[in-house]
C-alpha cells in the first residue's frame, strides 16, 4: 500500500513543473506591494528633510545649500516611511529588488530642484553620481 | 563512575540556524549536565531606543528577530498604544490577528522543515518549505515584505487588504489545508519518527512550570498558557482552543506545532468573516509618557516588551523579554540525562531562535 502511494508521489513529482523558481534565468516574483528600492525624482523633491529625520536607519542625506539628495543604498532598510511621508510624492518605491552589488559603496546622489520659487535644475543632473 | 568528559555544541553547529553553545558534559554516551552560553549575536537593539523617534523605532523592533518579526513590532506598538491611550479601529486591530497569524504559520512551516532536517529527513524539510512560499507569498503581496513586514504602525496599520484579496488568501489557505494535513500526517503518524521523538527529552508539568518555559514548550508538557487568550488586538472577538500535549516529550511539542497551524488557519478564516469596514489607521499626536508592560503570543511562546517613556519623542528604556530567553532553562533540564545523539533533536524542539534571545 504505502509502495503504491510512494509510486504516485514519485509520478507527481516527476511530470510536475518544479516548485523553485529558476532565478536569475527567470526574473523573481514580486507584487505590486513588493518593497524593492527607493526611486526619487529629482524635479519634485523641495529639500525639506522630512525624509532624513525620518529615516530609522540615517540611510538619507539630503543637503539643503547645495541641493542633493543622498542616500546610502546599503544602508536603506525599504521601510517606506520616507516614501509615505514625502510631502511632494518625489519618492516613490520600486517593486524591482536591487541587484547584489559587487563593490564597495551603494551610495547614489541626486542633484534635486529645491523649493519651488527658484528655477528647475536640469534634468541631466539627475543621474546617479558615483562616489 | 567513568570518565566525564565535555563536549562543545556549538555555536556554529549543522542542525543550528543561529548561534547557541552548550558545553555538553558527557559520561559515556549521557548528557550529565549542561552550560548553555550566548553572547554571540548580541546587536544592542534595546539601546537604540534612545537615539530614535518611538515611531521609528517599531522598524527596528520589528527588526529583533527574523521570524516572528511581525508579532514583535505588533507588541511594541500595543504597548505605546496602552500607555498613549489610543483607541486603535477594529479594522486595523483585525488586520493585525490576520498577520500574526500568517507569521505564526509561516514561522512553524519553517521550523518543521528544520526539525524534520535534523532527523535527516530531508524531502519533509523541502515540502515544509514549499508549503511556506505560499504564506510568504500572501505576505509579501498583502504587506510588501516576505518577511519583515513592515506594516505596523503606532496607531493601527499602513496597508489594508481589499475584501477580495481576503477572500483569495482564505480560499489558498483552504486550499492548503489538505496538504498539510499531508505533512502533518508524516509528523504525527510516521514511523521512524516516533521511534525518534517518543519519550525522549521528558518536562514534566511541574517542571515546565517551574523553570517558566513558555509556547509550544509548557503547551506540550500540559501547561495550558497562551497569551491569545488574554484578547489582545481581535483574539478576544475569536473563538479559539489553545493547543496542549500532555505528554512533554519531543513529540508532543512537535504535535503542538503542528496542531496550532490549523488553528491559526482557523482564526484567519474567522477573522475574514468578521472583520469590520472603516479606517485602518489613526492620528497620533503626543508622545508616550509611562511604562507598560506589553505581552504577545509568538510562535514560539510569549514575548514581553517593556517600555518607559517620559513624554519626549524617544523612549527612556526599551526591554525586551524573548521565548526563547525563558526556554533555555528548560532546555538545560531537558537535555540532563539524554543521549549525546538525541541532542540536536531535543534542542531543536524549543524552536530556538537565539537572534531574538539577545537582540
Amino acid at each position: 500500500m504505502s509502495f503504491f502511494q510512494m509510486t504516485k508521489t514519485v509520478l507527481k513529482n516527476l511530470f510536475s513543473r518544479p516548485a523553485t523558481l529558476m532565478y536569475p534565468v527567470k526574473p523573481a516574483k514580486k507584487t505590486d506591494a513588493t518593497r524593492g528600492h527607493v526611486k526619487i525624482d529629482p524635479t519634485k523633491c523641495i529639500t525639506c528633510r522630512i525624509c532624513q529625520r525620518k529615516c530609522p536607519t540615517q540611510a538619507i542625506c539630503v543637503d539643503v545649500k547645495e541641493k542633493t539628495w543622498e542616500i546610502d543604498q546599503m544602508r536603506c532598510v525599504v521601510c517606506a516611511v520616507c516614501v509615505d511621508t514625502c510631502p511632494t510624492k518625489s519618492l516613490t518605491m520600486d517593486n524591482q529588488y536591487r541587484p547584489a552589488m559587487t563593490t564597495r559603496g551603494g551610495l547614489e546622489k541626486f542633484t534635486v530642484a529645491g523649493p519651488k520659487k527658484k528655477e528647475p535644475v536640469v534634468a541631466d543632473a539627475a543621474k546617479p553620481a558615483k562616489e | 563512575m567513568s570518565k566525564q568528559i565535555t563536549v562543545p555544541f556549538g555555536p556554529q553547529h549543522p542542525v543550528l540556524p543561529e548561534p547557541l553553545h552548550l558545553d555538553l558534559v558527557l559520561e559515556d554516551e549521557k548528557v550529565v549536565d549542561v552550560i548553555p552560553t550566548i553572547g554571540y549575536v548580541h546587536r544592542g537593539l534595546e539601546k537604540l531606543v534612545e537615539k530614535r523617534e518611538f515611531t521609528e523605532y517599531v522598524f527596528i523592533a520589528e527588526r529583533i528577530c527574523g521570524i516572528c518579526s511581525f508579532i514583535h513590532s505588533q507588541t511594541y506598538v500595543q504597548g505605546i498604544e496602552q500607555i498613549m491611550g489610543l483607541e486603535v479601529p477594529e479594522r486595523a486591530q483585525y488586520l493585525r490577528t490576520i498577520w500574526s497569524e500568517y507569521s505564526r504559520l509561516h514561522s512553524h512551516l519553517l521550523w518543521l522543515g528544520l526539525f524534520a532536517d535534523s532527523m535527516g529527513f530531508e524531502s519533509v524539510f523541502m515540502n515544509a518549505w514549499r508549503l511556506r512560499e505560499h504564506i510568504l507569498d500572501d505576505l509579501e503581496a498583502t504587506t510588501g515584505g516576505r518577511v519583515i513586514q513592515g506594516v505596523c504602525k503606532v496607531g493601527g496599520v499602513r496597508r489594508d487588504i481589499s475584501p477580495e484579496k481576503l477572500d483569495e488568501m482564505v480560499r489558498g489557505l483552504k486550499g492548503m489545508e489538505h496538504e498539510l494535513q499531508d505533512l502533518s500526517k508524516v509528523f504525527l503518524h510516521d514511523n521512524s519518527i516516533q521511534h525518534r521523538l517518543r519519550g525522549i527529552g521528558v518536562l514534566s508539568k511541574e517542571d515546565a512550570y517551574q523553570l517558566g518555559a513558555v509556547g509550544p514548550s509548557a503547551r506540550g508538557s500540559g501547561v495550558a498558557i497562551d497569551i491569545r487568550e488574554t484578547g489582545y488586538a481581535a483574539f478576544g472577538k475569536i473563538n479559539f482552543k489553545p493547543v496542549v500535549e500532555y505528554e512533554g516529550d519531543c513529540y508532543a511539542r512537535c504535535a503542538v506545532r503542528v496542531k496550532e497551524m490549523f488553528t491559526s488557519i482557523d482564526i484567519i478564516e474567522q477573522c475574514a468573516k468578521k472583520i469590520p469596514d472603516g479606517p485602518v489607521d489613526m492620528k497620533v499626536t503626543g508622545a508616550p509618557d509611562g511604562e507598560y508592560f506589553s505581552r504577545a503570543e509568538q510562535p514560539r511562546g510569549e514575548v514581553i516588551h517593556y517600555i518607559k517613556g517620559n513624554g519626549k519623542k524617544n523612549l527612556v528604556r526599551h526591554r525586551v523579554r524573548t521565548p526563547t530567553f525563558t526556554n533555555i532553562p528548560p532546555l538545560v533540564t531537558l537535555l540532563k540525562g539524554c543521549d549525546l545523539a538525541d541532542v540536536p533533536v531535543i534542542v531543536l524542539t524549543i524552536d530556538p531562535c537565539i537572534g531574538c534571545a539577545e537582540r
